[in-house]
């Protein structure tokens, strides 16, 4: 029961923290960029954009934040079997990411938020851009502590410390796992924003409104946009074809491989029985998962069938195989709405070449709506990662069975209620503001501060 | 010396960093609803903090971090034992984070408040859960052979655990209180000014109850060699020196923290149960690791913190074109 409400809450914390997190990876970097026009032309729309597209970071930072202490402390508190297994390990990066990264966003953010009128402005640009940088090391710092989890490097079992103990500090560095993982969350966060920035900024160009805001807002985005969402699926390709070699167990079940093969067929579209774990039917094309893991015709890929079989003689027995039917359909949204995003940023590209946005009203409308599609691509992402390595927390080394902290039920079943009242109540108010100031748009003049008291006044 | 020690010290500087500087702005934090007596003032409160409080909250997040990658037994044994405690900081921290940037954004009073009293709840539970947290720590709980915590949350409330927390609370706001005294101005100046030195003196008192039962409910005073007879004049005398030390409570908590040393969770049920910076500990290496990165990362962060607090070193006024959030 502990162990049930401890991944519950896990699952429900974890993915809402990310709701937050990849528009702060990403937009970070489109107000650095715009600040830093600022400070190279001095034309004052680049600061008006800047401090409107700061307003709605500062929103979603605070919101990721706080979802973020909870992130740092409940390994220890729901699993403290794990911490005391791998802490000698997953500590350090997790500690690493505090001292490098959250002391200089915080810093700096603050010094960001109150220094427009206290520094020079090559120094206040420079405010935010260590905002960015120090987001962008606590990713790769957490993704390389979640690497770790996935593919574990530099370590050795301490038979008589009954743990795991870190003898590499330069593998967890250099994990390919981590690094994948990096390279693909950093481009879905700059996606995330751009898709942010271009539904927003449709929002206005549609009733023609701040059109030197948004227009250009709009083709940053836009560029930025087609370039992220190719990069997310070049690094998730990638790091699928790294996952077979280094967690097949995973691989198969996102593709519902059941039996290995050579050469491999694709399944295009499978259904489940309620156990999630029996297929009952599937489409097939032959040949094209190997193509897709080796770019040929041919090479043999592992199937879920022989992966159970292998582990339970290596590892004893037990079930090894994670929900197949959820990491099965959840891969293939997060790359549909990943494809669906390209063409989108690409069509956006095209739109400011043709007499826009005069033309384009109707495409305009529906653009306002692909803000959600990052968010769906982000969770299931997420979700897929995660349960795809069960029944492991740590891939090969430790059950998630067995890092559970010995609780009460009645403790985790309050803090998961807890947790979830408060978060809900929390988006409420987070989307109330972002649509009250979404809507409101740029000041006017500049004499308005970044957070000012009025700005959704017309409302 | 040995990295296990270096380690303790730290942890020590991480905790002690986070007490002293969200100290303050917990204390503002607790101050809000009663020094500001209209909007305008409470947005010149929230702007003395404004620029700092979320610097100042890594301090604990880095000590929690590094309580797991130097000690994560002690991290493993404390967070999951003190879980609604725990649980209760977290949801208070939430609060409080949020209302800072939420408060602002609207004109509504009734959002204004609401947020207001998050942002002292927010501040008060921390402040005394911490208090009783680390006054614990000192005392000792129920830890079995497995380093696992076999109390519940009412164990900790117990009476040193919440006169540690009432310190906590008391020594706070006094923090708090001197700090608007010298970032605000006029009225505001006066009013923290007043408090400061209305709660002066009941941090005065509480210290010296702390101190007191500290001789019988814990064996720090043993540990640092004080002899017992001399424990009365010690009292007297730190109560003379209260107005000296009264702003430094980081010797408070250095005291604390070397009465503990080595251990860092003393084990009520039997002392040999008790987390030591030996049996807590992670392996050489990894301590070696993270000694290296701690001593060059922080003393950077000093430096671009400490450059933010110079940044806006200025008095506050209560003119609301000035006032950012």
């Amino acid at each position: 029961m502990t162990l049930d409400l401890s991944r519950w809450q896990f699952a429900i914390t974890t993915i809402y923290h990310f709701f937050f997190v990849p528009l702060t990876l990403g937009l970070g970097w489109f107000i650095a960029i715009m600040e830093t026009m600022y400070v190279r032309y001095g034309d004052e729309t680049y600061k008006r954009m800047a401090k409107f597209w700061g307003k709605l970071f500062l929103i979603n930072f605070a919101m990721g934040v706080v979802t973020g202490i909870v992130q740092e402390f409940q390994f220890g508190m729901n699993w403290s079997e794990y911490s005391r297994y791998v802490g000698d390990i997953f500590g350090a990066p997790l500690a690493i990411e505090a001292l490098l990264a959250f002391f200089l966003e915080s810093t700096f953010l603050g010094i960001w938020i109150f220094g427009w009128d206290q520094l020079s402005k090559g120094l206040h640009a420079a405010a935010i851009w260590l905002v960015v940088i120090g987001s962008n090391l606590s990713a790769l710092f957490i993704l390389l502590a979640n690497g770790w989890m996935q593919h574990p490097v530099g370590y050795v079992i301490k038979e008589a410390a009954g743990r795991a103990e870190l003898v590499d500090f330069t593998a967890l560095v250099f994990n390919p796992r981590g690094w994948y993982l990096f390279w693909h969350t950093i481009s879905s966060g700059f996606t995330t924003a751009a898709f942010f920035v271009l539904g927003i900024s449709a929002y206005h160009l549609i009733r023609k409104q701040n059109l030197q805001v948004f227009q250009p807002s709009f083709r940053l985005a836009a560029i930025i946009g087609i370039i992220a969402s190719i990069m997310v699926g070049l690094a998730g390709h990638a790091q699928g074809i790294y996952l077979r070699e280094v967690q097949p167990m995973a691989a198969a079940a996102s593709e519902a491989h059941w039996d290995t093969a050579d050469p491999a067929p694709f399944s295009v579209i499978a259904l489940f029985d309620s156990t999630g774990k029996r297929e009952i039917w599937s489409l097939k094309i032959p040949k094209v998962l190997s193509l897709l893991y080796y770019f040929k015709l041919e090479g043999e890929v592992q199937g879920i069938n022989q992966l159970q079989a292998e582990y339970a003689a290596r590892y004893g027995p037990g079930d090894y195989i994670p929900l197949v039917a959820l990491d099965y359909w959840m891969f293939r949204i997060m790359v549909g709405v990943g494809l669906l995003m390209i063409a989108i940023a690409a069509y956006s590209l095209y739109l400011p070449l043709r007499n826009w946005p005069e033309k384009w009203t109707r495409w305009l409308k529906w653009m306002i709506w692909v803000v959600a599609l990052p968010y769906i691509a982000n969770t299931s992402g997420w979700i897929l990662t995660e349960t795809g390595r069960q029944p492991w927390i740590v891939h090969g080394l430790l059950k998630t069975i067995d890092g559970v902290s010995p609780l009460k039920p009645g403790l985790v079943w309050m803090s998961l209620i807890g947790f979830t009242l408060i978060y809900a109540l929390l988006m409420v108010a987070n989307i109330y503001l972002l649509i009250k100031f979404m809507k409101a748009g740029p000041a006017a003049t500049d004499s308005e501060s970044i957070a000012p008291t009025n700005a959704g006044g017309k409302d | 010396m040995h990295f296990n020690t270096i380690w303790f010290l730290l942890i020590a500087v991480l905790y002690i960093g986070f007490f002293f500087l969200e100290g303050f702005d917990f204390g503002v934090g607790m101050l809000l609803p009663f020094l500001g007596k209209n909007d305008t003032e409470r947005r010149t409160i929230i702007n003395t903090i404004g620029p700092h409080w979320d610097g100042n909250e890594v301090w604990l997040l880095t000590a929690g971090g590094a309580t797991f990658a130097a000690f994560p037994h002690w991290y493993a044994t404390m967070f999951s034992g003190f879980y609604a405690a725990f649980f209760l900081l977290l949801l208070a921290l939430i609060l409080r984070g949020v209302a800072f940037e939420f408060r602002s954004k609207d004109e509504n009073p009734k959002w204004r408040s609401l947020w207001d009293w998050a942002i002292f709840f927010g501040s008060l539970l921390p402040s005394l859960l911490l208090g009783v947290a680390f006054a614990n720590l000192v005392q000792g709980v129920p830890i079995n052979a497995d380093m696992t915590y076999t109390g519940t949350f009412w164990t900790l409330l117990n009476p040193f655990g919440l006169l540690g927390g009432l310190l906590t609370i008391a020594a706070f706001i006094l923090h708090g209180a001197v700090f608007l005294s010298l970032k605000t101005s006029g009225e505001l100046t006066e009013r923290a000014r007043t408090t400061a030195r209305k709660v002066w003196f009941q941090v005065v008192v509480l210290g010296f109850l702390v101190l007191i039962s500290s001789n019988f409910t814990t064996n720090i005073q043993a540990r640092l060699g004080v002899y017992k007879g001399l424990i009365p004049i010690f009292a007297i005398v730190a109560i003379l020196l209260a107005g000296f030390f009264i702003r430094r409570k980081m010797e408070g908590w250095a005291f604390a923290m070397t009465g503990l040393f080595p251990r860092v969770m003393v084990s009520s049920l039997n002392p040999k149960w008790s987390l030591t910076i030996y049996n807590a500990s992670s392996s050489p290496y990894t301590l070696k690791v993270m000694t290296i990165v701690g001593l060059i990362f922080i003393p950077i962060v000093l430096i671009y913190q400490g450059w933010s607090y110079w940044i806006f070193r200025k008095r506050i006024t209560n003119d609301p074109k000035t006032l950012t959030y």
